[in-house]
């Protein structure tokens, strides 16, 4: 358990470095200069020279690097013009939003969180649910109601479902207000009723996914030898379905909603410009407009960190979930 | 085909399965799996609808500058006559007219219809490219890892890992750019094909790697079979181990991968334009249109509706066929 442990953060590390070298390079070959867009066209060539030295544009690229690692996990100085003494986890200065990275960060990262968390626990439980009941009712009413529901959520896309969300219930109705976030600590009611179509939009998607999948599993399941013998021995319906069946069933849609989660978390891009909320997702699309490089360098890495740490998790919850699993 | 002796019924299937026109004496018809998909196929009511379905959107694609002629409206004509002061669309349902079938674009004054037509086309092409060439990249990698294991497959196997950990919206939003730029410089007219071939190859990219996945799995299942053995034991090149002995065991899963793996890139070609990435807004296209569209949810909301519901029966009919196809070529799933 510590040796598997040990091994997947290895290799979770190593995927996190590669994921930073390469974006590294990449944002490098970016089209705009990054301090031609700071100052605009009336720029002396001093100041510009001025800017460059500061941001360290003009040593060579390991360098760079090289400090940019070192400020995420000790902290650096920054000069007077960015802010001075940036602490560990520093992820540098925008000249584009003028401030401190970590600071634009730790404003849009709860939005995120707020938008992903109770649309994910909302999407499992709907989905996996569905796809369970199907199952057990194959080829019923409700069956052929759960299949039709997954097949035109699979089909359907985020914008559009969102954009008719927002013309129902915001525009025609006023049943909710404009989307907007607000902290879940200053005013609960304001949060969820700010969020709630950002929410039902992700969640009627994904979970139609889910549906799809966990049916399937479950099926298949079913007919195995293992279930039978369950109930063969005499244990009740709900005990073998709930926890024989969904048990080993539910293993690959923990796979997925590893993968969708993790990914969701580094920034709901679409959602986000849905429904005009600027959480990670809109930030790194403006830092990518912008040329705003510190941001755009941090958001990719935040993103990737989550779906690194997601996929760690999903390999330990195998084992719980599913006892036939051993890790070594 | 086979040295060994067959007799009797075994003899009879093989022989009237190499001529399935011929009359069936025996009674008993030998098909082989690939007939055999194609008749639950025909017999698939779902199938058969959502396949006629797609061929018409296909003909509808190809056929877009015919239609055009007939339509006798471009892509690019744009009727500010027929727009209000505000440059909202003048009639019912944002300009719904016998001239003008889904209306016109408020502000520009576009007609809606024909662009649709246009923004089909270049979808359909894209993600028709997209996936040829993912699918490619994917068998090749794919069935080299499973097939070779080792150094090869680690590489491989790690190099899924990273593209899976890259946020693929932020980094293509990122990459079309830099890409446009090295090849027009910072003022070059950057063209419409060139836009649609930057995107083919950021989906090239990133999209192989779930293809790669699935043909390594069934390779690997493969790789001790006696056939492969045999085969290697007569001394089989890599290639012809490949591709003669493993791919033809392997072509149902891939071509249901590859039927479903197209309204994934007609979706990602929508979400990538609706961020703003690599078409520019004179080349139609179903995500920008939806995007300029939220900006009059209010005032036009008609707008939003015909290519919101065109990407929908786009998508909804590729993968009622992508299951139905799983469903003929895999008699056992449990669908």
């Amino acid at each position: 358990m510590a040796r598997f442990l040990l091994k997947r953060l290895f290799s979770a590390t190593l995927t996190l470095f590669a994921v930073s070298v390469l974006t590294f390079l990449m944002f490098f070959a970016l089209p705009r200069d990054p301090v031609s867009s700071i100052c605009s066209k009336n720029c002396n060539p001093e100041r510009l020279e001025r800017v460059r030295d500061d941001l360290g544009l003009n040593d060579p690229l390991i360098s760079q690097y090289a400090g940019y690692m070192k400020g995420i996990v000790t902290g650096r100085d920054l000069g007077s013009a960015q802010g001075g003494r940036c602490d560990a986890p520093c992820l540098g200065w925008s000249y584009v939003t003028n401030e401190a990275v970590s600071d634009t960060i730790a404003r849009v990262l709860p939005v995120t969180l707020s938008i992903v968390i109770p649309a994910a626990v909302l999407w499992l439980l709907l989905g996996v649910g569905l796809g369970m009941v199907s199952a057990l009712r194959r080829g019923t009413w409700l069956d052929r109601l759960a299949i039709g529901f997954s097949l035109t959520g699979a089909s359907l896309q985020l914008y559009f479902v969102g954009a008719v969300l927002l013309l129902v219930f915001v525009y025609n109705l006023r049943l909710l207000p404009v989307p907007s976030y607000t902290s879940i600590f200053d005013n609960p009611a304001k949060w969820a009723s700010g969020l709630v179509l950002a929410w039902v939009a992700l969640a009627f998607l994904f979970s139609a996914i889910y549906a799809r999948l966990s049916r399937a599993q479950m099926l298949e399941t079913l007919s195995e030898d293992f279930v039978r013998t369950a109930r063969a021995k005499g244990l009740a319906k709900p005990k073998v379905y709930g926890r024989h069946a969904l048990r080993a069933a539910i293993t690959p849609v923990v796979t997925i909603a590893g993968l969708d989660v993790g990914g969701a978390l580094g920034g709901t891009v679409i959602t986000e410009t849905t429904f005009g909320i600027q959480g990670l997702g809109r930030t790194a699309v403006d830092a990518v407009r912008s040329g705003d490089l510190p941001t755009i360098m941090a958001t990719v890495l935040i993103a990737a960190v989550f779906v690194v740490l997601a996929n760690v998790l999903v390999d330990l919850l195998y084992a719980a979930i599913d006892p036939r699993v051993r890790l070594r | 085909m086979s040295l060994s002796p067959v007799e009797g019924v075994a003899l009879a299937e093989i022989e009237s399965g190499t001529d399935p026109g011929g009359p069936a004496t025996k009674g008993v018809v030998g098909r082989s799996p690939g007939q055999l998909a194609w008749l639950r196929l025909r017999r698939d009511r779902t199938a058969m609808v959502s396949g006629v379905l797609l061929v018409f959107f296909l003909l509808l694609g190809l056929a877009a500058p015919l239609i055009e002629m007939v339509y006798g409206i471009g892509p690019r004509e744009q009727f500010q006559n027929l727009l209000d002061g505000f440059g909202m669309p003048l009639g019912y349902a944002g300009g719904v007219s016998g001239e003008h079938w889904f209306g016109l674009e408020p502000g520009l004054g576009r007609d809606i219809f024909i662009r649709l037509i246009y923004g089909l086309r270049t979808s359909l092409f894209i993600a028709f490219a997209a996936a040829l060439i993912t699918a490619t990249i994917g068998i090749v990698l794919g069935a080299l890892a499973g097939y070779l294991g080792g150094w090869l497959d680690a590489v491989i196997n790690w190099i899924t890992d990273l593209t899976l950990a890259m946020p693929f919206l932020i980094i293509a939003l990122a990459l079309t750019p830099t890409i446009t730029l090295r090849f027009y410089g910072e003022r070059g007219q950057v063209s419409s094909a060139f836009g649609v071939g930057v995107l083919i190859a950021v989906f090239a990219i990133f999209g192989w790697t779930s293809t790669a996945r699935l043909v390594r799995g069934q390779v690997i299942a493969l790789r001790e079979r006696e056939f492969v053995e045999a085969a290697r034991a007569s001394g089989a090149g890599l290639g012809h181990m490949l591709f003669r002995q493993l791919l033809p065991n392997i072509w149902a899963p891939i071509l249901v991968s590859f039927s479903l793996a197209v309204p994934q890139f007609i979706t990602s070609e929508a979400a990538l334009s609706f961020i703003g990435v690599g078409l520019s807004d004179e080349t139609p296209s179903f995500g920008r249109m939806i995007y300029r569209s939220l900006d009059f949810l209010q005032t036009d909301p008609a707008y939003v509706f015909f290519p919101g519901i065109m990407i929908f029966a786009l998508v909804f009919a590729f993968n009622l066929f992508g299951d139905a196809l799983r469903d003929a070529l895999d008699p056992k799933s449990s669908r």
